[in-house]
């Protein structure tokens, strides 16, 4: 029903207060979204927070997300990919 | 958590629903409905537990009425109608607003409301139409954007109001007792919004466990062995398997951007009909940005597509293998009813990542 | 010769306003000997042995995107889909339709990437047409590659070729080309360190057919992504797949950007991604093989060819779990549910 994911704060752009609130940079590891800060007038640059269609809905608490979220685990030190390629090059 | 651990989860779901009947759980919402295909949850749970679908997806229970006006307005030369991507394909009287496309019908797909404003920023000779559809996370987006239209005095910025509110659905749902329910896996997200504690009565008074969970497979089998482990001791109560993000008031800064902006309305489901409370009409203050006041629109009337169980399968009334279009008149690819369309769709999710076998439990 | 100015009707007359824009922007950066004289059609001295011949129309929006353009998408696409048919690509065409409007400068950096995108494949483009046609509101263009290659004769590929029991093995990193491109979108623009993996694959292709190991089916993962992939296969091949989801490479941006953006890294496009059925005794050395080329570093084994009825592709989930993976059925839309 309503798909949110959590990034974390990169900058807020302060003085951009509108009746929307502060506008902030969001990361979602190697992704950088606008988002409002509407809903959470608390948060803060290095914060986690979920966001859902350009909003952050709530800040999150940094320890539990990392234990909630299974792509956070696997994106900040489990990579499911093979990090070392082989570094046999001879021609075949 | 590894295989081991979720193995350990699924073991105990096992050895506690074994005693008992077949257990029905209600998965409200759509994303639950997804995760719990994309993950293999469903895949993993023992027959004995069963999932049906609720009303949770907002694409499906948005009427076809409010799809035609979109589409109306769409073929307007000098509108163009913003919408997320979920609402594109599903069809209305006259076509989706995809095929619409074709014929000329302007559509701007967004991932924000935000979007939308800036859209009709830099088109100041065209109206925007948002389409506001969604549930309680979605409608503060909605109602901060019209907050900032009128702070920027656009003069071309429109809303097709077409929120929701779940819990007067599952009212609705329950009152009306068809469907055997054993408990509520309860959205993720809308809760962020509403808090865990807006499932009190719905627990209280209708003696149903409610457990809100968010969409990782971990945290959705644990809200599912809090769900049986009530029901096999006939309890009734709110737990939350998401705490990183749920809390038990919710976030109140939300609910205040969205009662600023919006006042409780009757509204249309699709196929649920009218229900009391369950909708959103702008508050009188900014009815100037409601596209249906502004284009003297109405609602036309509803009408079922022939042999469509769409509104059964959102009421967990029926699953889309009883529907007898799902897979041969109706498919993804040309969909009769909403729940074939929207990615989170029950029927979708079904043709999508359809169960091995015809029942909606595990295939071990 | 100057980046300002736009393509006009005259552009396309073919008079000395075509000449001049051929010689000035065109030719003089993709020139060879068998294109240099212009004539109506180039002539080839293919080695003996059958020919492979494709075509492929390009029409991205828009024209540029992070780690790429639609000149260089042009030449891969075409590249690698005479190497996946295990053909040695010998030379494209080129068919560009242009819109009045186009800034020269857009123009010239197109014409750029086709140049760097053949030298990398190190196929000629021999031939080719240039048209204009009446603005369409866009600053627009259009595309169309031919290729012609000559098959390898150690290239015996095919879908009744495959069996239970062969390994299933992808080339490295999935999503990025169709993520890179979405973040350009208009009314979507997000700020993004994903770059479209556009790359011709002949080299790796022709690593992996020279090392030996029995290769029994290539595809390159492009519109519908590796969902569509692996769907086509088991329908072509009427044989079950199963796939291990944690062995599937990906980096974190593009499992993030997908979730953010509603959408199903399976089914996102690939531009520089092969993915390889070979039998079962021979995926260490086919892994090998494609690791040892800098576009297969990332290369995995994903999983097998089996036996199970009906013949559908599986996924075993992270979790332990299991789905069914199909190929999605039209153009994934970013969603909110």
């Amino acid at each position: 029903m309503c798909l949110a994911v959590p990034g974390r704060i990169l900058a807020v752009r302060e003085g951009a207060e509108s009746a929307i609130g502060r506008i902030a940079t969001i990361d979602f590891q190697g992704s950088r979204v606008e988002a409002s800060l509407a809903m959470t007038p608390d948060a803060a640059e290095g914060d986690w927070v979920l966001v859902h269609a350009g909003f952050a809905l709530t800040v999150l608490d940094e320890e539990e997300a990392l234990e909630t979220y299974a792509s956070l685990r696997i994106a900040l030190g489990d990579d499911p990919a093979p990090e070392e390629p082989a570094n046999d090059t001879r021609e075949p | 958590m590894d295989k081991e651990g979720i193995r350990g989860i699924v073991d105990e779901i096992a050895a506690l629903a074994s005693g008992s009947d077949r257990m029905n759980l209600m998965e409200v919402c759509g994303t639950h409905t997804v995760s719990l295909f994309r993950t293999g949850a469903k895949s993993l749970l023992p027959e004995t537990v069963r999932l049906v679908s609720g009303p949770g997806c907002p694409v499906c229970v948005t009427s076809q009425a409010y799809i035609d006006l979109a589409g109306e307005l769409a073929l307007r030369p000098d509108t163009t109608v913003c919408t997320y991507g979920d609402m594109v394909r599903v069809p209305g009287r006259r076509g989706s607003l995809e095929a619409l496309r074709a014929e000329g019908a302007k559509v701007a797909v967004v991932y924000s409301a935000r979007d939308a404003l800036a859209y009709a920023r830099r088109n100041p000779e065209r109206h925007a139409v948002f389409l506001a559809v969604g549930f309680e996370t979605t409608t503060p987006a909605t109602a901060a954007t019209v907050l900032e239209a009128e702070n920027e005095g656009l003069k071309n910025f429109y809303i097709l109001g077409g929120h929701k509110r779940i819990i007067p659905a599952m009212h609705t749902l329950l009152s009306a007792g068809e469907v055997p329910i054993d408990g509520f896996l309860c959205p993720g997200h809308v809760s962020v919004v509403i808090g865990a504690g807006a499932y009190e009565p719905i627990a209280s008074h209708y003696r149903k466990p409610c457990v809100v969970a968010g969409f990782e497979l971990e945290g959705m089998l644990r809200a599912i062995l809090l769900l049986v482990r009530q029901a096999v001791r006939y309890e009734a109560r709110v737990e939350n398997t998401y705490g990183a993000a749920v809390t038990v008031e919710g976030n109140r800064a939300a609910r205040e951007l969205t009662e600023r902006v919006f006042e409780p309305s009757d509204a249309v489901w699709r196929a649920m009909g009218r229900i009391p409370e369950s909708g959103l009409d702008l508050r009188p203050a900014y009815r100037r940005y409601d596209a249906m006041d502004r284009f003297g629109l109405s609602f036309g009337s509803e009408v079922t597509p022939h042999g469509c169980l769409c509104g059964e399968v959102i009421q967990g009334k029926a699953l889309p293998t009883e529907c007898a279009l799902f897979r041969k008149k109706c498919t993804p690819r040309e969909p009769v009813g909403p729940c074939m369309v929207s990615m989170e769709g029950t029927c979708a999710a079904w043709y999508k990542y359809g169960p091995a076998r015809a029942e909606g439990g595990g295939n071990r | 010769m100057s980046g300002a100015g736009r393509i006009v009707m005259a552009h396309g007359g073919g008079g000395e306003a075509t000449r001049l824009l051929l010689e000035e922007r065109i030719v003089s950066k993709l020139g060879n000997p068998i294109l240099d004289p212009l004539t109506d059609g180039a002539v080839l001295h293919p080695p003996d042995g059958p020919i492979c011949f494709t075509t492929d129309s390009y029409v991205v929006r828009p024209l540029e995107f992070p780690g790429g353009d639609i000149g260089r998408l042009a030449v891969c696409g075409t590249v690698n889909d005479l190497a996946v048919m295990g053909a040695r690509p010998l030379a494209l065409s080129l068919g560009l339709i242009l819109e009045e409007g186009l800034p020269f400068d857009l123009l010239d950096r197109i014409v750029d990437g086709v140049a760097a995108a053949a030298e990398e494949a190190g196929v000629p483009i021999v031939t080719g047409d240039t048209k204009v046609i009446e603005r369409r509101g866009d600053d627009g263009m259009l595309i169309n590659t031919a290729g012609v290659g000559t098959l390898r004769e150690d290239a015996r590929l095919g879908a009744a070729r495959v069996e239970p029991g062969d390994a299933l093995l992808i080339s490295g990193r999935i999503a990025e080309h169709g993520l890179a491109v979405l973040s350009v979108r208009e009314n979507l623009a997000f700020d993004t360190d994903i770059r479209s993996d556009a790359a011709p694959l002949y080299g790796l292709v022709d690593r992996l057919l020279g090392s030996g190991a029995d290769v029994r089916f290539l595809r390159d993962p492009t519109r519908s992504g590796l969902a569509g992939v692996l769907a086509d296969l088991a329908e072509e091949t009427g044989f079950a797949l199963e796939v291990e989801e944690e062995a599937i490479p990906i980096t974190a941006a593009v499992l993030h950007t997908a979730d953010l953006l509603g959408l199903d890294p399976l089914t996102i496009a690939n531009e520089g991604k092969v993915v390889a059925v070979v039998a079962g005794a021979d995926a260490p050395r086919a892994l090998e093989a494609l690791r040892s080329h800098p576009l297969g570093r990332r290369a995995a084994v994903i999983g097998r060819v089996t036996e199970s009825e009906p013949p559908l592709v599986e996924l075993l989930t992270r979790g332990g779990g299991r789905r069914l993976v199909q190929r999605p059925y039209g153009e994934d839309l970013p969603r909110i549910c």
